[in-house]
């Protein structure tokens, strides 16, 4: 860890599903209240569940959790929470844009098109986590990040509840770091601007 | 397969489209418009943007079949329950002694919000008043869209979200199977009312006006400056106090028209224009 320069980056980028929602609770409980990057979530969800989910993310949070507006500049302070049934992309220009383009490994929200187009824009400045999930949605994205310069981070898979998302990271590129939840927080903690 | 494009490269495409077939998409969300175009290069296994651009100069239909995939043709009946509900129960009303009612849908894709709204009406008993024109871009979404036929693996999500938005009867009131079961065609009696047309929000003009006008997750594929002029064009094609529905997680609020407008639901996303 002592490699990191806890300076550089601009956004994290976190992706989960089942057996994440613990994870990313806890995650947001301890993070500093100052935490100073934006964060982004994309978590696979029920999609005909519009509202409660980013309520029940933000009881526990020191950050701000909110599901965006398509054309939300992005800004620290906030926590923003892929809606049901849409892609969350960045736009060059430090924007969020949502889109309703196709399935991508059966999710929309898909992890692999957030963190590829997160990625694209914010190159080595970035940081991605991968949670505990059911799929393989992400593991590609998460390469993405990590081939593009950026600081991947997969949950040990020891920990997480269900292996599969993971794992499947491992099994198409080395992640940077794997770490367990109280690993993450740590490090998240060290971030300055 | 590609894995990136050059801006420069999608510069020329759309360069080309403009020029050739005066469709102008200079203005799209560029990022996604990127995906799009990558999609494309890998459905019709094309090597990249210059091979697609020579197979678009040569070719009329190709280009509309490129048209077509590059506008996202996501729908669904009935899509945000609670916004259909909202339309029932606050919005139409307000028109109940009117003589007319006007409604476009723009961008109306596959047609499935055309049929939401047929079957929402009919079961206000507000059909025979209302006047419906659906229009899209794309010609070929839009026979779909006349013809009402659907494929069966659709129904499972259409009937969900009729269910949630609670109306009268059963969704299988208004289709019937065909095909074997694979597809589902929608009674001819829905579309009584709707007219459809080919318009383009980008380059056409205002050919009408309206109350209501829904327009749902079409522009969030479109920049700022896009989304300005076409919020301009709906300020335009509405009668005063007429009403605008976008996409539950689209906004004016950025827009300069946005002070024509007020809110009315912020949750649904309806829009009433003022004074």
């Amino acid at each position: 860890m002592q490699n990191i320069d806890f300076t550089k980056y601009r956004v994290v980028v976190i992706g989960g599903s089942a057996g994440s929602f613990p994870v990313i609770t806890k995650i947001l409980g301890m993070l500093n209240s100052d935490f100073p990057l934006p964060i982004l979530l994309c978590l696979h969800r029920l999609k005909h569940i519009r509202n409660g989910f980013v309520e029940a993310l933000n009881i526990k949070s020191n950050i701000h959790v909110i599901e965006p507006e398509d054309k939300t500049m992005i800004k620290s302070g906030f926590a923003y929470l892929a809606p049901s049934n849409y892609h969350l992309t960045i736009e060059i220009g430090n924007y969020i844009s949502l889109t309703t383009e196709e399935l991508i490994n059966f999710s929309r929200p898909s992890i692999d098109l957030s963190f590829d187009s997160a990625s694209y824009v914010y190159k080595d400045r970035l940081i991605g986590i991968i949670l505990s999930g059911a799929n393989k949605d992400g593991a590609k994205g998460m390469c993405r990040i990590k081939s593009r310069g950026g600081l991947s981070i997969i949950q040990d898979p020891v920990e997480a509840s269900v292996k599969t998302m993971p794992e499947s990271v491992l099994s198409i590129c080395k992640p940077d770091m794997v770490l367990k939840t109280d690993g993450i927080i740590e490090l998240l903690n060290k971030i300055k601007k | 397969m590609i894995q990136d494009i050059d801006i420069k490269e999608l510069r020329n495409l759309i360069a080309t489209i403009k020029e050739i077939y005066r469709y102008d998409f200079s203005n799209y969300a560029i990022s996604s418009f990127k995906r799009r175009i990558l999609r494309i290069l890998e459905l019709y296994k094309i090597s990249g943007v210059e091979e697609l651009i020579t197979k678009i100069k040569t070719n009329r239909m190709f280009l509309e079949e490129v048209i077509k995939e590059i506008t996202v043709n996501t729908t669904e009946m009935f899509r945000d329950p609670s916004m259909w509900r909202t339309l029932r129960e606050t919005i139409l009303p307000q028109f109940k002694n009117n003589n007319t009612i006007r409604i476009w849908h723009a961008a109306c894709s596959s047609g499935e919000e055309v049929y939401s709204m047929g079957i929402l009406l009919k079961e206000a008993g507000l059909s025979e008043k209302t006047s419906i024109f659906a229009s899209d871009i794309n010609e070929d979404v839009l026979k779909t869209a006349k013809q009402g036929i659907y494929p069966t693996r659709t129904l499972e999500l259409n009937m969900s979200n009729y269910e949630r938005f609670a109306g009268i009867g059963k969704l299988s009131d208004y289709y019937k199977l065909i095909d074997n079961n694979e597809k589902y065609v929608f009674d001819k009696s829905i579309l009584k009312n709707v007219m459809f047309r080919t318009h383009d929000l980008v380059l056409d003009e205002s050919f009408s006006k309206f109350d209501i006008i829904l327009c749902r997750n079409v522009m969030i594929y479109f920049n700022f400056e896009l989304q300005d002029k076409v919020v301009q064009l709906f300020e335009n094609s509405l009668f005063t106090g007429g009403y605008l529905v976008l996409g539950s997680k689209e906004t004016i609020a950025w827009c300069k028209s946005a002070k024509s407008f007020s809110v009315v639901n912020v949750e649904d996303k309806i829009y009433k224009k003022i004074g």
